[in-house]
Protein backbone atom coordinates (compact mmCIF):
# COMPACT_ATOMS: atom_id res chain seq x y z
CA UNK A 1 0.00 0.00 0.00
CA UNK A 2 1.50 3.29 -1.03
CA UNK A 3 0.35 6.75 -0.21
CA UNK A 4 -0.45 8.17 -3.65
CA UNK A 5 0.11 11.73 -2.47
CA UNK A 6 3.69 10.94 -1.58
CA UNK A 7 6.38 12.02 -4.04
CA UNK A 8 8.78 9.62 -2.32
CA UNK A 9 8.05 6.58 -0.17
CA UNK A 10 10.31 4.07 1.51
CA UNK A 11 8.56 0.84 2.57
CA UNK A 12 10.32 -1.50 4.98
CA UNK A 13 13.70 -0.73 3.42
CA UNK A 14 16.57 -2.73 4.85
CA UNK A 15 20.22 -2.23 3.94
CA UNK A 16 22.92 -4.55 5.22
CA UNK A 17 26.69 -4.38 5.01
CA UNK A 18 28.65 -7.57 4.82
CA UNK A 19 32.05 -7.48 6.42
CA UNK A 20 34.95 -9.73 5.44
CA UNK A 21 34.56 -12.05 8.41
CA UNK A 22 31.09 -13.04 7.24
CA UNK A 23 29.08 -11.06 9.76
CA UNK A 24 26.45 -8.63 8.54
CA UNK A 25 25.17 -5.43 10.07
CA UNK A 26 21.85 -3.79 9.30
CA UNK A 27 22.40 -0.10 8.59
CA UNK A 28 18.73 0.58 7.79
CA UNK A 29 16.13 -1.59 9.54
CA UNK A 30 12.63 -1.71 8.04
CA UNK A 31 12.88 1.96 7.26
CA UNK A 32 9.53 3.64 6.49
CA UNK A 33 8.95 7.20 5.34
CA UNK A 34 6.43 9.05 3.19
CA UNK A 35 7.53 12.38 1.78
CA UNK A 36 4.75 14.66 0.54
CA UNK A 37 5.17 16.88 -2.50
CA UNK A 38 6.64 20.18 -1.33
CA UNK A 39 7.96 18.86 1.98
CA UNK A 40 11.19 20.43 3.24
CA UNK A 41 12.43 17.88 5.76
CA UNK A 42 15.45 18.40 7.96
CA UNK A 43 17.14 15.15 8.95
CA UNK A 44 19.03 14.80 12.23
CA UNK A 45 20.90 11.83 13.63
CA UNK A 46 24.09 10.88 15.41
CA UNK A 47 27.11 9.64 13.45
CA UNK A 48 26.50 6.10 12.26
CA UNK A 49 22.71 6.37 12.67
CA UNK A 50 22.24 5.64 8.96
CA UNK A 51 21.62 9.13 7.51
CA UNK A 52 24.05 8.78 4.61
CA UNK A 53 22.85 5.26 3.84
CA UNK A 54 19.30 6.64 3.82
CA UNK A 55 20.32 9.16 1.13
CA UNK A 56 22.36 6.62 -0.84
CA UNK A 57 19.47 4.21 -1.02
CA UNK A 58 17.14 6.98 -2.25
CA UNK A 59 19.68 8.07 -4.87
CA UNK A 60 20.25 4.46 -5.89
CA UNK A 61 24.01 4.43 -5.30
CA UNK A 62 23.41 1.72 -2.68
CA UNK A 63 20.92 -1.11 -3.33
CA UNK A 64 18.22 -2.01 -0.81
CA UNK A 65 18.49 -5.60 0.47
CA UNK A 66 14.75 -5.71 0.98
CA UNK A 67 11.81 -3.34 0.88
CA UNK A 68 10.61 -0.96 -1.80
CA UNK A 69 11.17 2.64 -2.84
CA UNK A 70 8.48 4.58 -4.70
CA UNK A 71 8.71 7.81 -6.69
CA UNK A 72 5.27 9.37 -7.31
CA UNK A 73 3.67 5.96 -6.83
CA UNK A 74 6.06 4.11 -9.15
CA UNK A 75 8.33 1.40 -7.82
CA UNK A 76 11.92 2.56 -8.46
CA UNK A 77 13.65 0.01 -6.21
CA UNK A 78 15.50 -1.55 -9.15
CA UNK A 79 15.95 1.64 -11.21
CA UNK A 80 19.65 2.54 -11.59
CA UNK A 81 21.17 5.60 -9.93
CA UNK A 82 21.90 7.01 -13.38
CA UNK A 83 18.20 6.83 -14.40
CA UNK A 84 17.03 8.29 -11.08
CA UNK A 85 18.92 11.50 -11.84
CA UNK A 86 16.07 12.36 -14.23
CA UNK A 87 13.95 13.33 -11.19
CA UNK A 88 16.46 13.48 -8.35
CA UNK A 89 19.47 15.65 -7.61
CA UNK A 90 21.93 15.84 -4.79
CA UNK A 91 24.42 18.21 -3.18
CA UNK A 92 27.32 16.60 -1.34
CA UNK A 93 29.09 17.84 1.77
CA UNK A 94 32.49 18.07 0.09
CA UNK A 95 32.62 21.09 -2.27
CA UNK A 96 35.01 19.11 -4.48
CA UNK A 97 32.46 16.34 -5.07
CA UNK A 98 29.79 18.35 -6.84
CA UNK A 99 31.73 20.19 -9.52
CA UNK A 100 34.15 19.38 -12.30
CA UNK A 101 37.39 21.15 -11.27
CA UNK A 102 38.97 21.73 -14.69
CA UNK A 103 35.76 22.94 -16.31
CA UNK A 104 34.44 26.47 -15.99
CA UNK A 105 31.45 27.53 -13.91
CA UNK A 106 29.36 27.95 -17.07
CA UNK A 107 30.41 24.53 -18.41
CA UNK A 108 29.43 22.92 -15.12
CA UNK A 109 26.03 24.62 -15.19
CA UNK A 110 25.49 23.53 -18.78
CA UNK A 111 26.24 19.91 -17.84
CA UNK A 112 23.76 20.13 -14.97
CA UNK A 113 21.13 21.76 -17.21
CA UNK A 114 20.95 18.44 -19.03
CA UNK A 115 20.78 16.29 -15.90
CA UNK A 116 19.26 12.90 -16.66
CA UNK A 117 19.08 13.57 -20.42
CA UNK A 118 20.78 11.66 -23.20
CA UNK A 119 24.07 13.31 -24.24
CA UNK A 120 24.26 13.52 -28.02
CA UNK A 121 26.98 14.32 -30.52
CA UNK A 122 25.48 17.77 -31.05
CA UNK A 123 27.05 21.19 -30.37
CA UNK A 124 26.53 22.23 -26.75
CA UNK A 125 25.48 25.89 -27.49
CA UNK A 126 27.18 27.32 -24.43
CA UNK A 127 27.06 30.98 -25.46
CA UNK A 128 23.28 31.05 -25.83
CA UNK A 129 22.94 30.03 -22.18
CA UNK A 130 25.38 32.56 -20.71
CA UNK A 131 22.74 35.24 -20.03
CA UNK A 132 20.61 32.76 -18.14
CA UNK A 133 23.60 31.50 -16.15
CA UNK A 134 24.42 35.08 -15.20
CA UNK A 135 20.82 35.63 -14.11
CA UNK A 136 20.76 32.62 -11.78
CA UNK A 137 24.24 33.08 -10.29
CA UNK A 138 23.83 36.78 -9.47
CA UNK A 139 21.39 36.30 -6.52
CA UNK A 140 23.91 34.06 -4.73
CA UNK A 141 25.66 37.29 -3.73
CA UNK A 142 29.16 35.82 -3.83
CA UNK A 143 30.39 37.18 -7.18
CA UNK A 144 29.86 33.79 -8.83
CA UNK A 145 28.21 35.63 -11.75
CA UNK A 146 31.52 37.37 -12.47
CA UNK A 147 33.42 34.10 -12.60
CA UNK A 148 31.39 32.14 -15.15
CA UNK A 149 34.49 31.52 -17.28
CA UNK A 150 36.72 30.52 -14.36
CA UNK A 151 37.71 26.90 -13.81
CA UNK A 152 35.88 25.75 -10.67
CA UNK A 153 39.12 24.58 -9.05
CA UNK A 154 40.01 28.27 -8.70
CA UNK A 155 36.83 29.15 -6.80
CA UNK A 156 36.47 29.42 -3.01
CA UNK A 157 34.76 26.57 -1.16
CA UNK A 158 31.68 28.73 -0.66
CA UNK A 159 31.46 29.60 -4.35
CA UNK A 160 31.92 25.97 -5.32
CA UNK A 161 29.20 24.82 -2.97
CA UNK A 162 26.84 27.57 -4.16
CA UNK A 163 27.55 26.36 -7.69
CA UNK A 164 26.84 22.74 -6.67
CA UNK A 165 23.52 23.88 -5.23
CA UNK A 166 22.61 25.84 -8.38
CA UNK A 167 23.55 22.83 -10.50
CA UNK A 168 21.30 20.57 -8.45
CA UNK A 169 18.33 22.93 -8.78
CA UNK A 170 18.86 24.42 -12.28
CA UNK A 171 16.67 21.74 -13.80
CA UNK A 172 13.95 21.48 -11.15
CA UNK A 173 14.19 18.05 -9.48
CA UNK A 174 11.22 16.20 -7.95
CA UNK A 175 13.45 15.33 -5.02
CA UNK A 176 16.44 17.36 -3.79
CA UNK A 177 18.89 15.72 -1.39
CA UNK A 178 21.18 18.04 0.60
CA UNK A 179 23.83 16.04 2.42
CA UNK A 180 25.24 18.48 5.01
CA UNK A 181 25.92 20.81 2.12
CA UNK A 182 27.00 23.74 4.31
CA UNK A 183 29.05 21.76 6.85
CA UNK A 184 32.43 22.29 5.18
CA UNK A 185 32.04 26.08 5.04
CA UNK A 186 32.92 28.79 7.55
CA UNK A 187 29.96 29.96 9.72
CA UNK A 188 29.26 33.14 7.74
CA UNK A 189 29.39 31.49 4.30
CA UNK A 190 27.43 28.55 5.64
CA UNK A 191 24.65 30.83 6.94
CA UNK A 192 24.50 32.69 3.63
CA UNK A 193 24.22 29.51 1.57
CA UNK A 194 21.62 28.10 3.98
CA UNK A 195 19.52 31.23 3.61
CA UNK A 196 19.77 31.15 -0.22
CA UNK A 197 18.91 27.45 -0.10
CA UNK A 198 15.71 28.03 1.87
CA UNK A 199 14.77 30.91 -0.41
CA UNK A 200 15.21 28.79 -3.52
CA UNK A 201 13.42 25.75 -2.07
CA UNK A 202 10.43 27.90 -1.10
CA UNK A 203 10.26 29.88 -4.36
CA UNK A 204 10.46 26.79 -6.55
CA UNK A 205 8.32 24.63 -4.21
CA UNK A 206 11.03 21.99 -4.19
CA UNK A 207 10.66 18.75 -2.25
CA UNK A 208 13.82 18.63 -0.21
CA UNK A 209 15.50 16.44 2.38
CA UNK A 210 18.40 18.03 4.22
CA UNK A 211 20.82 16.21 6.50
CA UNK A 212 22.38 18.58 9.00
CA UNK A 213 24.34 18.52 12.24
CA UNK A 214 23.39 22.08 13.12
CA UNK A 215 20.40 21.97 15.46
CA UNK A 216 19.65 25.64 14.79
CA UNK A 217 19.34 25.02 11.05
CA UNK A 218 17.25 21.92 11.62
CA UNK A 219 14.80 23.94 13.72
CA UNK A 220 14.84 27.12 11.64
CA UNK A 221 14.33 25.63 8.19
CA UNK A 222 11.78 23.26 6.69
CA UNK A 223 8.27 22.17 7.57
CA UNK A 224 9.12 18.80 9.05
CA UNK A 225 11.95 17.31 11.10
CA UNK A 226 12.91 13.68 11.42
CA UNK A 227 15.46 12.07 13.71
CA UNK A 228 17.14 8.91 12.50
CA UNK A 229 18.48 6.57 15.13
CA UNK A 230 19.80 3.05 14.85
CA UNK A 231 18.66 2.63 11.23
CA UNK A 232 15.08 3.86 11.58
CA UNK A 233 13.06 7.05 12.04
CA UNK A 234 12.87 7.54 15.80
CA UNK A 235 11.02 10.88 15.77
CA UNK A 236 8.94 12.60 13.11
CA UNK A 237 7.72 16.14 13.82
CA UNK A 238 5.22 17.94 11.59
CA UNK A 239 5.13 21.71 11.12
CA UNK A 240 3.30 22.47 14.36
CA UNK A 241 5.23 20.02 16.50
CA UNK A 242 8.45 21.30 14.98
CA UNK A 243 7.52 24.90 15.84
CA UNK A 244 7.13 23.89 19.47
CA UNK A 245 10.53 22.17 19.60
CA UNK A 246 13.50 23.70 21.30
CA UNK A 247 17.18 22.98 20.99
CA UNK A 248 17.31 21.58 24.52
CA UNK A 249 14.46 19.24 23.78
CA UNK A 250 16.24 18.02 20.67
CA UNK A 251 19.44 17.47 22.60
CA UNK A 252 17.55 15.37 25.09
CA UNK A 253 16.61 12.92 22.34
CA UNK A 254 20.25 12.45 21.52
CA UNK A 255 21.38 12.15 25.12
CA UNK A 256 18.76 9.51 25.82
CA UNK A 257 19.78 7.50 22.78
CA UNK A 258 23.49 7.98 22.76
CA UNK B 1 67.29 20.41 -45.68
CA UNK B 2 66.10 16.88 -46.41
CA UNK B 3 66.71 16.01 -42.79
CA UNK B 4 64.51 18.88 -41.57
CA UNK B 5 61.70 18.05 -43.99
CA UNK B 6 61.79 14.40 -43.02
CA UNK B 7 61.79 15.29 -39.30
CA UNK B 8 58.71 17.52 -39.65
CA UNK B 9 57.00 14.75 -41.62
CA UNK B 10 57.73 12.17 -38.92
CA UNK B 11 56.53 14.57 -36.24
CA UNK B 12 53.22 15.06 -38.06
CA UNK B 13 52.68 11.34 -38.67
CA UNK B 14 53.42 10.41 -35.06
CA UNK B 15 51.32 13.23 -33.57
CA UNK B 16 48.14 11.18 -34.14
CA UNK B 17 49.39 8.85 -31.40
CA UNK B 18 49.88 11.77 -29.01
CA UNK B 19 46.35 12.98 -29.70
CA UNK B 20 44.98 9.45 -29.19
CA UNK B 21 46.74 9.06 -25.84
CA UNK B 22 45.58 12.53 -24.77
CA UNK B 23 42.02 11.14 -24.70
CA UNK B 24 42.90 8.43 -22.18
CA UNK B 25 45.98 9.58 -20.25
CA UNK B 26 44.93 13.21 -19.93
CA UNK B 27 41.15 13.47 -20.27
CA UNK B 28 40.02 10.17 -18.73
CA UNK B 29 43.01 10.30 -16.39
CA UNK B 30 44.14 6.72 -16.66
CA UNK B 31 47.04 4.83 -18.25
CA UNK B 32 45.96 2.66 -21.16
CA UNK B 33 48.69 0.17 -22.05
CA UNK B 34 46.61 -1.43 -24.83
CA UNK B 35 48.12 0.99 -27.34
CA UNK B 36 51.46 -0.85 -27.45
CA UNK B 37 49.45 -3.74 -28.92
CA UNK B 38 46.99 -1.81 -31.07
CA UNK B 39 49.73 0.17 -32.81
CA UNK B 40 51.33 -2.94 -34.43
CA UNK B 41 47.82 -4.39 -34.79
CA UNK B 42 46.83 -1.47 -37.02
CA UNK B 43 50.05 -1.89 -38.98
CA UNK B 44 49.51 -5.64 -39.35
CA UNK B 45 45.92 -5.28 -40.54
CA UNK B 46 46.69 -2.52 -43.06
CA UNK B 47 49.85 -4.12 -44.48
CA UNK B 48 48.31 -7.59 -44.74
CA UNK B 49 45.23 -6.24 -46.50
CA UNK B 50 47.36 -4.18 -48.90
CA UNK B 51 49.49 -7.21 -49.79
CA UNK B 52 46.22 -9.02 -50.55
CA UNK B 53 45.33 -6.29 -53.02
CA UNK B 54 42.97 -4.18 -50.89
CA UNK B 55 42.89 -0.42 -51.50
CA UNK B 56 45.30 1.26 -49.02
CA UNK B 57 42.67 3.74 -47.81
CA UNK B 58 40.19 0.95 -47.06
CA UNK B 59 43.02 -1.01 -45.41
CA UNK B 60 43.80 1.99 -43.15
CA UNK B 61 40.11 2.33 -42.27
CA UNK B 62 40.01 -1.39 -41.41
CA UNK B 63 42.99 -0.82 -39.09
CA UNK B 64 41.05 1.97 -37.33
CA UNK B 65 38.01 -0.28 -36.82
CA UNK B 66 40.15 -3.20 -35.55
CA UNK B 67 41.89 -0.87 -33.09
CA UNK B 68 38.50 0.24 -31.79
CA UNK B 69 37.54 -3.39 -31.21
CA UNK B 70 40.73 -4.04 -29.22
CA UNK B 71 40.01 -0.88 -27.19
CA UNK B 72 36.49 -2.16 -26.56
CA UNK B 73 37.91 -5.38 -25.10
CA UNK B 74 40.12 -3.45 -22.66
CA UNK B 75 37.13 -1.26 -21.77
CA UNK B 76 34.96 -4.32 -21.21
CA UNK B 77 37.56 -5.94 -18.91
CA UNK B 78 37.85 -2.69 -16.96
CA UNK B 79 34.21 -1.60 -16.68
CA UNK B 80 32.36 -4.93 -16.55
CA UNK B 81 35.12 -7.27 -15.38
CA UNK B 82 36.42 -4.81 -12.76
CA UNK B 83 40.03 -5.57 -13.72
CA UNK B 84 42.31 -2.61 -12.90
CA UNK B 85 42.88 -0.49 -16.01
CA UNK B 86 46.65 -1.00 -16.05
CA UNK B 87 46.25 -4.78 -15.99
CA UNK B 88 43.34 -4.82 -18.45
CA UNK B 89 45.51 -2.90 -20.92
CA UNK B 90 48.50 -5.19 -20.43
CA UNK B 91 46.30 -8.28 -21.00
CA UNK B 92 44.95 -6.99 -24.31
CA UNK B 93 48.37 -5.68 -25.37
CA UNK B 94 49.93 -9.10 -24.75
CA UNK B 95 47.09 -10.89 -26.55
CA UNK B 96 47.62 -8.54 -29.51
CA UNK B 97 51.17 -9.85 -29.96
CA UNK B 98 49.84 -13.32 -30.85
CA UNK B 99 46.97 -11.93 -32.89
CA UNK B 100 49.40 -9.76 -34.87
CA UNK B 101 51.59 -12.77 -35.68
CA UNK B 102 48.50 -14.68 -36.85
CA UNK B 103 47.47 -11.79 -39.09
CA UNK B 104 50.93 -11.20 -40.57
CA UNK B 105 52.02 -14.85 -40.72
CA UNK B 106 55.60 -13.73 -40.06
CA UNK B 107 57.35 -11.19 -37.88
CA UNK B 108 57.83 -8.76 -40.74
CA UNK B 109 56.01 -8.02 -44.03
CA UNK B 110 57.31 -5.69 -46.69
CA UNK B 111 55.22 -3.38 -48.85
CA UNK B 112 57.78 -3.10 -51.64
CA UNK B 113 56.07 -2.67 -55.00
CA UNK B 114 52.63 -2.16 -53.40
CA UNK B 115 50.33 0.86 -53.62
CA UNK B 116 50.10 2.77 -50.31
CA UNK B 117 48.36 5.99 -49.28
CA UNK B 118 51.71 7.66 -50.06
CA UNK B 119 51.93 6.32 -53.65
CA UNK B 120 49.80 9.05 -55.25
CA UNK B 121 52.24 11.63 -53.83
CA UNK B 122 55.35 10.04 -55.33
CA UNK B 123 55.84 12.99 -57.72
CA UNK B 124 56.45 15.27 -54.72
CA UNK B 125 59.99 16.15 -53.64
CA UNK B 126 61.46 13.59 -51.27
CA UNK B 127 59.81 13.33 -47.78
CA UNK B 128 57.07 15.80 -48.69
CA UNK B 129 54.62 12.90 -49.00
CA UNK B 130 54.88 12.32 -45.23
CA UNK B 131 54.22 16.01 -44.57
CA UNK B 132 51.11 16.05 -46.78
CA UNK B 133 49.66 12.79 -45.40
CA UNK B 134 50.55 13.78 -41.84
CA UNK B 135 49.12 17.27 -42.18
CA UNK B 136 45.88 16.08 -43.76
CA UNK B 137 45.29 13.24 -41.29
CA UNK B 138 46.22 15.23 -38.18
CA UNK B 139 44.03 18.14 -39.31
CA UNK B 140 41.02 15.88 -39.88
CA UNK B 141 41.52 14.08 -36.55
CA UNK B 142 42.01 17.35 -34.64
CA UNK B 143 38.95 19.03 -36.18
CA UNK B 144 36.75 15.99 -35.50
CA UNK B 145 37.94 15.84 -31.89
CA UNK B 146 37.38 19.58 -31.40
CA UNK B 147 33.81 19.10 -32.60
CA UNK B 148 33.38 16.05 -30.36
CA UNK B 149 34.78 17.69 -27.23
CA UNK B 150 32.49 20.74 -27.63
CA UNK B 151 29.40 18.55 -28.08
CA UNK B 152 27.09 17.43 -25.27
CA UNK B 153 28.56 13.95 -25.56
CA UNK B 154 32.14 15.26 -25.47
CA UNK B 155 31.45 17.39 -22.39
CA UNK B 156 30.05 14.30 -20.65
CA UNK B 157 33.25 12.48 -21.69
CA UNK B 158 35.47 15.21 -20.20
CA UNK B 159 33.59 15.36 -16.90
CA UNK B 160 33.85 11.57 -16.59
CA UNK B 161 37.62 11.94 -16.32
CA UNK B 162 37.46 15.12 -14.25
CA UNK B 163 34.94 14.08 -11.58
CA UNK B 164 33.26 10.69 -12.06
CA UNK B 165 31.14 11.04 -8.89
CA UNK B 166 29.65 14.29 -10.12
CA UNK B 167 29.25 12.85 -13.63
CA UNK B 168 27.18 9.97 -12.29
CA UNK B 169 25.16 12.31 -10.06
CA UNK B 170 23.91 14.19 -13.14
CA UNK B 171 23.02 11.01 -14.99
CA UNK B 172 26.13 10.38 -17.08
CA UNK B 173 26.92 6.70 -17.62
CA UNK B 174 30.65 6.84 -16.85
CA UNK B 175 31.23 3.25 -17.99
CA UNK B 176 29.86 4.11 -21.42
CA UNK B 177 32.12 7.19 -21.63
CA UNK B 178 35.15 5.08 -20.67
CA UNK B 179 34.31 2.53 -23.37
CA UNK B 180 33.88 5.32 -25.92
CA UNK B 181 37.23 6.89 -24.98
CA UNK B 182 39.17 3.63 -25.11
CA UNK B 183 37.62 2.68 -28.45
CA UNK B 184 38.32 6.01 -30.16
CA UNK B 185 41.81 6.24 -28.66
CA UNK B 186 42.83 2.74 -29.74
CA UNK B 187 41.20 3.19 -33.14
CA UNK B 188 43.37 6.28 -33.69
CA UNK B 189 46.50 4.48 -32.47
CA UNK B 190 45.83 1.62 -34.91
CA UNK B 191 45.25 4.14 -37.69
CA UNK B 192 48.59 5.73 -36.75
CA UNK B 193 50.20 2.29 -36.94
CA UNK B 194 48.69 1.73 -40.40
CA UNK B 195 49.94 5.08 -41.71
CA UNK B 196 53.42 4.79 -40.18
CA UNK B 197 53.85 1.21 -41.49
CA UNK B 198 52.94 2.41 -45.00
CA UNK B 199 55.41 5.27 -44.64
CA UNK B 200 58.14 2.87 -43.47
CA UNK B 201 57.29 0.39 -46.22
CA UNK B 202 56.85 -2.57 -43.84
CA UNK B 203 55.06 -3.82 -40.74
CA UNK B 204 57.11 -5.30 -37.93
CA UNK B 205 55.85 -7.29 -34.96
CA UNK B 206 58.00 -5.23 -32.56
CA UNK B 207 57.08 -1.78 -33.83
CA UNK B 208 54.80 -1.07 -30.83
CA UNK B 209 57.57 -1.18 -28.25
CA UNK B 210 58.05 2.19 -26.58
CA UNK B 211 55.29 4.03 -28.39
CA UNK B 212 53.58 5.09 -25.15
CA UNK B 213 56.69 7.05 -24.23
CA UNK B 214 56.85 8.60 -27.70
CA UNK B 215 53.19 9.62 -27.60
CA UNK B 216 53.39 10.94 -24.03
CA UNK B 217 56.53 12.88 -24.91
CA UNK B 218 54.62 14.84 -27.54
CA UNK B 219 51.82 15.61 -25.07
CA UNK B 220 54.19 16.64 -22.26
CA UNK B 221 56.53 18.66 -24.50
CA UNK B 222 53.47 20.49 -25.85
CA UNK B 223 52.38 21.27 -22.29
CA UNK B 224 55.81 22.31 -21.06
CA UNK B 225 56.56 24.52 -24.07
CA UNK B 226 53.15 26.18 -24.48
CA UNK B 227 51.93 26.30 -20.87
CA UNK B 228 48.31 27.03 -20.00
CA UNK B 229 46.03 26.52 -22.98
CA UNK B 230 42.38 25.85 -23.71
CA UNK B 231 41.34 22.30 -24.58
CA UNK B 232 41.34 23.02 -28.33
CA UNK B 233 44.75 24.71 -28.19
CA UNK B 234 46.13 21.75 -26.26
CA UNK B 235 45.17 19.41 -29.10
CA UNK B 236 47.19 21.54 -31.53
CA UNK B 237 50.06 21.80 -29.03
CA UNK B 238 50.39 17.99 -29.12
CA UNK B 239 51.21 18.09 -32.85
CA UNK B 240 53.77 20.83 -32.28
CA UNK B 241 55.15 18.86 -29.33
CA UNK B 242 55.48 15.81 -31.55
CA UNK B 243 57.50 17.78 -34.12
CA UNK B 244 59.73 19.28 -31.41
CA UNK B 245 60.31 15.79 -30.00
CA UNK B 246 61.49 14.58 -33.44
CA UNK B 247 63.91 17.48 -33.65
CA UNK B 248 65.31 16.68 -30.21
CA UNK B 249 65.86 13.09 -31.38
CA UNK B 250 67.50 14.38 -34.56
CA UNK B 251 69.93 16.49 -32.52
CA UNK B 252 70.71 13.56 -30.22
CA UNK B 253 71.41 11.29 -33.20
CA UNK B 254 73.65 13.97 -34.72
CA UNK B 255 75.62 13.92 -31.46
CA UNK B 256 76.63 10.37 -32.34
CA UNK B 257 74.11 8.18 -30.49
CA UNK B 258 72.90 5.08 -32.33
CA UNK B 259 69.26 4.46 -33.25
CA UNK B 260 69.45 1.50 -30.84
CA UNK B 261 69.67 4.06 -28.03
CA UNK B 262 66.41 5.76 -29.05
CA UNK B 263 64.14 4.12 -26.47
CA UNK B 264 66.59 4.94 -23.68
CA UNK B 265 66.93 8.52 -24.87
CA UNK B 266 63.15 8.90 -25.28
CA UNK B 267 62.58 7.73 -21.73
CA UNK B 268 65.23 10.06 -20.33
CA UNK B 269 63.77 12.96 -22.28
CA UNK B 270 60.24 12.23 -21.04
CA UNK B 271 61.44 11.79 -17.45
CA UNK B 272 63.15 15.19 -17.59
CA UNK B 273 60.04 16.83 -19.03
CA UNK B 274 57.85 15.24 -16.35
CA UNK B 275 60.17 16.44 -13.58
CA UNK B 276 60.47 19.94 -15.02
CA UNK B 277 57.61 21.51 -13.00
CA UNK B 278 59.05 19.99 -9.82
CA UNK B 279 62.63 20.90 -10.70
CA UNK B 280 61.79 24.48 -11.55
CA UNK B 281 59.97 24.72 -8.23
CA UNK B 282 62.88 23.20 -6.31
CA UNK B 283 65.46 25.38 -8.00
CA UNK B 284 63.24 28.49 -7.67
CA UNK B 285 63.16 28.98 -11.43
CA UNK B 286 59.58 30.28 -11.02
CA UNK B 287 60.72 33.25 -8.98
CA UNK B 288 63.75 33.76 -11.15
CA UNK B 289 61.59 34.04 -14.26
CA UNK B 290 59.02 36.23 -12.52
CA UNK B 291 61.73 38.58 -11.31
CA UNK B 292 63.35 38.50 -14.71
CA UNK B 293 60.26 39.77 -16.50
CA UNK B 294 58.93 42.25 -13.94
CA UNK B 295 60.37 45.75 -13.88
CA UNK B 296 59.44 46.62 -10.30
CA UNK B 297 62.39 46.98 -7.91
CA UNK B 298 60.62 46.68 -4.59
Amino acid sequence: MTNTNAILSLKNVTVKVHSDNGSETEILKNFNLDVADGDFITVLGANGAGKSTFFNVIAGTLPADSGQIFHAGQDITSVSAEKRTAFLSRVFQDPKMGTSPRMTVAENLLLAAKRGEKRRLLPRHLSSKMADFKRITAPMGNKLDQRLNTATENLSGGQRQALSFLMATYKKPDILLLDEHTAALDPKTSAELMQKTAQRVNEDHLTCLMITHRMDDALKYGNRLIVIDNGAVSHDFNRDEKAALTKDKLFSFFDAEA
Amino acid sequence: MNLIVSTIGQGLLWSILGIALFLTFRILNFPDMTVEGTFPLGAAIAVSLITHGVDPFIASLAAFVTGMLAGAITAFLYTKGRIPILLAGILVMTACLSVNLRIMGSANISLIGRQTIFSSLSQMPRYFDAIIVGLVSVTIVTLLLIYFLQSDLGQAFIVTGDNPTMARSIGINTDRMTILGLMVSNGLVALGGAIIAQNNGYADINMGIGIIVVALASIIIGEVVFGNLTMNQRLVAITLGSIIYRFVLLIVLQLGFSTNDLNLLSSILLAICLMLPRLSHLLHFDNLIKRGVSNSHD
